[in-house]
């Protein structure tokens, strides 16, 4: 997903065509033709069957029964979702400044002519590559348990600790938070193509002008960046509302202690596949998907603020 | 930006050319500057690298010795984890690679046909509502997959395939990967149109001109899609958890994550030295394909 495509997009400007050519509709069918029966039969039916399905209690096994608004008069008072939401703003709220911050100071580091370039990119990406592996999650696990590594390194300089960080519902979330800052590598690599598009010139010529390493970042990396950023920025956030597979391992599938890892999908999944209640379920994917949508509507809209475009 | 990335023959900045060096003579204070960089970066790889050596120094402790015991220092060199760890579960660990290297071969091979030939049609043919389709396409990459979990989980259950690979390996072949397709495009939209149409002139239809002039033009997209499909296929949690209940279905995410729920049995060597054996595959992937992971995360923004 490119923002110059949906500029185009909004900007209503099609390709150049070929003006005295028939339209090539049949091809068209013919090359479309599984992804129309994708869309068709799993997104836009299923969309449509989840949207019913959000109204009725469904357990799978009987038909749905049609109960009106009771799914989301439920929410109201369901205190398990509001423990989950808080645990996914949060983790949105400190996981994604705190991966782009990385992301973006290493990218900055690693820019200017650096030596090994190829090797620092590849070391840092390592962590994105295997950060959504159950393994990942499996060790995660062992390095913040009582007697993980974590703790081990914490005794070796000198301050001994027992604290099993997973199992102690104030830490839980923050080692999750932390799993997803470690995968800092592929918003890095989509910083490191940006700065590359910056003019070479602008850097000499403030150089010329006795600006220093940091005025330069200011004034010329960080304005230039900024749609790298807002787009790393929407990324982040749209898939950050849907992680689970770290928090369901690191909690072994509960979302504990005391539903601190709770995340939202993770909810959504003991709701729909543990407890089979396929309605509040559906209900429950709506609602992320307007959470979703909302963020997503906030930034752009934000975006007008701190977003420079070169035109 | 996207299109000219993928245009450029080096897309990988590594490879870039000498121009981006500063060319003002470097001072000494520039260089102890650059090698202060150095020192900082150098860290960071070893802080960011320290957890995954841990874990592959640990598996090849015995069992006593992993925990408390923080240096990547060896002193045996103990195998039985692997040994032990092979066999813990219900079936040898080889079923469930083989589990996991099914699928991911399946949607690979969905994932290149589908995907390539609707990024063809929205990339150089003209038809109608092709506008709507576009727009369609890029939503849906965007589209949490929870929204539509329920009701395929149910169309799968119905016809029969909930227990089968079907469900994770059918949808690839719809082009459901709304981003892969839309790499393609941008990479169609950046090969000349003059060869299509010398085609065209010389009698050649579309599924000509497809196969026989832009698939082999498309080399460096199917790689990348086909890395990436093989990345998060083999990663992939969710989809596998719902759809395989069955212990000798069981994927390699899937399998080692029941290796937790049977902890109490099983020793954290052999959970560690099978969780290893799970990353090779990724890390061959990323060694042989590193240059298309890179351009492709680069082009699109890929996770």
């Amino acid at each position: 997903m490119s923002l110059a495509e949906l500029q185009r997009m909004t900007r209503g400007r099609g390709e150049p065509r070929v003006k005295q050519e028939t339209p090539d509709n049949k091809a068209a069918l013919a090359f479309l033709g599984p992804w129309l029966v994708g869309v068709v039969a799993l997104t836009i039916g299923p969309m449509a069957a989840s949207l019913y399905l959000a109204f009725t209690d469904y357990n799978l096994l009987e038909d749905p029964r049609w109960v009106g608004l009771a799914n989301f008069t439920r929410m109201l008072g369901d205190e398990r979702l509001h423990k989950s939401l808080e645990v996914t703003f949060t983790y949105v709220l400190f996981g994604v400044p705190g991966q782009l911050i990385v992301a973006l100071g290493l990218a900055v580091l690693l820019d200017r002519g650096m030596r090994g370039l190829t090797f620092y990119r590849s070391a840092f990406y390592l962590p994105s590559l295997l950060g959504s592996s159950v393994a990942i999650a499996v060790l995660w696990r062992l390095i913040f348990g009582g007697t993980g590594l974590f703790n081990s390194l914490l005794g070796a300089i000198g301050i001994p600790s027992s604290t099993s960080w997973i199992a102690d519902p104030d830490t839980a979330l923050a080692t999750i938070v932390l799993l997803h800052v470690w995968t800092f590598g592929s918003p890095m690599v989509i910083f490191l193509a940006g700065l590359r598009q910056i003019p070479r010139e602008y850097y000499e010529a403030a150089s010329t002008d006795g600006a220093g390493p940091w005025k330069q970042f200011r004034s010329i990396t960080l304005p230039l960046l900024t749609p790298i950023i807002f787009f790393n920025l929407v990324l982040a956030v749209i898939n950050s509302f849907q992680a689970f597979t770290q928090a369901f391992v690191v909690s072994g599938g509960r979302g504990g202690p005391s539903d601190s890892t709770l995340f939202y999908t993770l909810y959504l999944y003991q709701e729909g596949f543990g407890a089979f209640r396929m309605g509040y379920a559906s209900a429950l994917a709506w609602l992320l998907v307007v959470i979703i949508g909302a963020f997503t509507l906030i930034n752009f809209w934000a975006s007008r603020y701190w977003v420079h475009y070169d035109d | 930006m996207t299109t000219d990335l993928l245009a450029e023959s080096p897309a990988v900045p590594g490879s870039r050319t000498p121009q981006r060096i500063r060319p003002s003579a470097p001072s000494p204070w520039s260089r102890v500057g650059r090698a202060l960089r150095h020192v900082l970066l150098l860290s960071v790889v070893a802080v960011a690298l320290y957890p995954v050596l841990w874990m592959i120094v640990s598996s090849l402790r015995p069992d006593g010795a992993i925990f408390g015991n923080p240096s990547l220092v060896l002193n045996t060199f103990e195998i039985a984890n692997y040994t032990r760890g092979w066999d813990a579960l219900g079936a040898p660990f080889s079923t469930y690679l083989l589990n996991s290297a099914i699928v991911v071969a399946g949607a690979i091979i969905g994932n290149l046909i589908t995907c390539s030939m609707a990024a063809y049609a929205f990339a150089r043919l003209r038809f109608r509502f092709k506008k709507q389709a576009f727009a369609v396409m890029l939503l849906m990459i965007m589209l949490p997959v929870h929204v539509v979990i329920v009701p395929q989980y149910v169309i799968w259950a119905q016809a029969g395939l909930v227990n089968t690979f079907w469900p994770l390996i059918i949808p690839k072949f719809l082009a459901t990967d709304g981003f892969f397709v839309f790499l393609m495009v941008q990479f169609i939209r950046g090969l000349p149109r003059e060869l299509d149409e010398a085609a065209r002139l010389d009698g050649a239809g579309h599924a000509r001109i497809f196969c026989q002039i832009l698939l082999p033009l498309m080399a460096p997209a199917l790689a990348t899609t086909a890395i990436f499909t093989f990345i998060w296929t083999w990663n992939d949690f969710f989809g596998q958890l719902i759809y395989l209940t069955d212990p000798n279905l069981y994927t390699v995410p899937v399998a080692l994550r029941s290796f937790i729920d049977a902890q109490s049995q099983s020793s954290y060597g052999s959970m560690f030295a099978m969780s290893v054996v799970s990353i090779i595959p990724l890390l061959v992937a990323f060694t042989v394909g590193q240059k298309y992971l890179i351009r492709g995360i680069a082009t699109t923004g890929g996770k």
